[in-house]
């Protein structure tokens, strides 16, 4: 596998900072605005320093995808603002990259082919061919270059959304659960594989997590949020030098102490007394 | 024999594997399972049967003096000896007689019962009901204007079709992809779409500068009806998923339209290139008959004119081979363009 530590074949880009100021989403009931619909996400304000790797957590429902799309620029906030670096966020782009939470690899081409379409998209596919190599290698798919998605295993296919979001170099990058698929031991490498990466570019990097562990193994701060509707409970910075023991007295702390904050600290059950 | 008998014991997992390669024979797995070496005689057995009615039963009609039809059942029986002898030494030709075997042995047999119960029984009604040696010898004597027919049929239809898949494709794309396009666009293709085309025919006929013109706009009708409304669907059903991993990307709307939106559709398109091509085949026949003066369709009703019914079911034999030849085509263009849902694919 190549490590990507820097060097000069790829082109480097600034990470950019993201910030999210009072943004709330309501979105469209259906039955066409007679009531009103779900409200997804409350007033969150947050913001991301540039080349800086944030872990959301939070229950399911409570908008974390849905922060993510408004980040990425697909989906309008209710109110509120967002913006990346100075620039406002008025719609998605290159530089803003997302790996979705189901990896949604175009069927109709190859793994190849959808590590490419970046660079298709952009119009640069003739001086970039050997990159979409190198990307093959990094999620260790180069056997299966000319495969269709339909034969790809779960982990398979979220490695190649991985690496289809990276091509772009984006300045940021958005993480839905990119690892939720994978079997615990590709979990843990591919954990490691997307710290270097983040080293390597050093990216701005907003990962949405259901696993505590890799929140805390991965990054330097985390933002629990509420269930629904979703605003921002606890930020959380987590001061662990990498790479970091899963095992170590700090690690199994600050687990506690977020589990706590969601409400899963473990509690007597009632009526085990007599 | 005997080397076939043994031959059969180790393949028996190359009936599964077949089986899972043919989409065909996903459907008969007991005709499959049921398979016996005797099968390979099939196609001899049916081709002697059909000449020992040919030549010892006596003929009560009058036949042609000609031996077009024996001659052929000949060769039948020559290419099934043939094959067995091959059989050896090919897995491929095995896989094959596997398969087809019982099918060609039927048909065989099925000439020579047709030939028991026209010329032998006379129990069907001339000329309505010739035997095989009349059609077979008037395939042969008429060859030349059958296959000036068959040319010009090829042309139009291909051109109709032609014609009419692009500019389906075009409004098709049109309507799916632009939400105004739709919305004019749609109440038109809903009303006028499911009129037959050949119900246009003495429309086409006065606005058409000549008969071959408004049989190839016919044809084109009927092409477009079907191939626009599932490919407006399939484009407007796009997965939103896919459209916004492009947009996360950096693609610009040509790229959503012609790299997302229409690979996306291809599947649906095809199901509306079938549905286009069984309707364009019925338009030319008629089409034909009615207005152009030369192609099969042409070919069939001028032969009934003449109460010639050899050459009726000549051309209507020569048809059903040209008909399924271009829908063997067209499924084979399908499985080339959409090899990504390899296994996905039922029909
Ligand atoms: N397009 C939509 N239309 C209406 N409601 C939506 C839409 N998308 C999301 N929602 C609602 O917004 C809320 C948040 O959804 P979101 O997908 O962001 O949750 P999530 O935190 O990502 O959950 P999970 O962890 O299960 O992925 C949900 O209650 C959902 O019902
Ligand atoms: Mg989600």
């Amino acid at each position: 596998m190549v490590a990507l530590t820097g060097d000069s074949k790829i082109e480097s880009s600034e990470a950019a900072s993201i910030r999210v100021w009072h943004v709330s989403k309501q979105f469209d009931s259906a039955d066409g605005g007679i009531t009103p619909g779900a409200l997804a996400l409350n007033d969150v304000s947050l913001t991301v320093k540039a080349g800086e790797m944030v872990c959301i957590v939070g229950p399911s429902g409570c908008g974390k995808s849905t922060l993510l799309r408004m980040i990425a620029g697909l989906t309008p906030p209710t109110t509120g603002e967002l913006s990346i670096g100075a620039e406002p966020i008025t719609g998605p782009g290159a530089e803003r990259g997302l790996v979705f939470q189901d990896p949604s690899l175009f069927p109709w081409l190859s793994v190849r082919g959808n590590i490419e379409a970046g660079l298709v998209a952009r119009g640069v596919l003739r001086h970039m061919q050997q990159e979409a190599d190198e990307f093959m290698r990094l999620v260790g798919l180069e056997a299966f270059a000319n495969s269709f998605p339909h034969h790809l295993s779960g982990g398979m296919a979220q490695r190649v959304a991985l690496a289809r979001a990276l091509i772009n170099h984006p300045r940021v990058l958005l993480l839905d659960e990119p690892l939720g698929a994978l079997d615990a031991f590709t979990r843990m490498r591919m954990q490691d594989e997307v710290l270097r990466l983040w080293r390597a570019r050093g990216t701005t990097m907003l990962f949405v997590t259901h696993d505590i562990d890799e929140a805390i193994y991965m990054s330097d701060r985390i933002i629990i949020m509420t269930p629904r509707p979703g605003r921002i409970e606890q930020i959380i910075s987590v001061e662990l030098d990498r790479p970091r023991d899963r095992g170590s007295d700090e690690f199994l702390h600050l687990r506690g102490q977020i589990l706590e904050t969601m409400h899963f600290a473990g509690q007597p059950l009632a009526g085990n007394t007599h | 024999m005997s080397t076939s008998i043994e031959e059969a014991v180790p393949e028996a997992p190359a009936v599964t594997k077949s089986q899972s390669i043919a989409s065909l024979s996903k459907s008969v797995p007991t005709a499959e399972a049921r398979y016996r070496p005797q099968t390979l005689l099939a196609i001899p057995v049916g081709a002697l049967i059909s000449l020992g009615i040919h030549y010892f039963i006596p003929k009560r009609e009058p036949v042609p003096t000609s031996h077009y039809f024996p001659t052929l059942l000949f060769a039948m029986l020559g290419f099934g000896i043939l094959l067995i002898a091959l059989c050896p030494f090919s897995l491929r030709v095995r896989k094959w007689m596997r398969h087809m075997c019982p099918i060609l042995g039927i048909a065989t047999l099925t000439t020579g019962i047709w030939e028991l119960i026209t010329c032998c029984l006379a129990l069907m009604p001339l000329p309505y009901f010739p035997g095989p040696e009349a059609v077979v010898s008037s395939i042969v004597n008429d060859r030349a204007l059958i296959f000036d027919s068959t040319w010009h049929s090829l042309a139009l239809l291909l051109s109709g079709y032609a014609i009419g898949t692009v500019i389906a494709l075009i409004t098709g794309v049109t309507i799916g992809w632009f939400p105004h396009a739709r919305y004019w666009g749609m109440p038109l293709l809903k009303i006028v779409g499911p009129i037959p085309a050949t119900a246009w025919i003495p429309l086409a006929m006065v606005v058409a500068p000549s008969a071959l013109f408004s049989a190839m706009g016919l044809v084109a009708l009927a092409v477009w009806f079907p191939v626009t409304m599932l490919t407006a669907s399939g484009i407007s059903n796009t997965r939103t998923s896919y459209l916004d991993v492009a947009r996360t990307l950096g693609a610009n709307r040509l790229y959503l339209i012609f790299r997302v939106a229409i690979p996306a559709a291809m599947p649906n398109i095809f199901i509306g290139l079938f549905m286009g091509l069984g309707t364009s085949f019925l338009t030319l026949v008629v089409a034909e008959e009615v207005g152009v003066k030369s192609g099969l369709g042409w070919y069939v009703s001028w032969a009934q004119g003449w109460a010639e019914y050899g050459k009726v079911y000549g051309a209507l034999i020569i048809m059903a081979a040209f008909f399924s030849t271009i829908m063997t085509l067209l499924f084979k263009l399908r499985d080339r363009v959409l090899v990504w849902q390899k296994g996905t694919i039922k029909w």
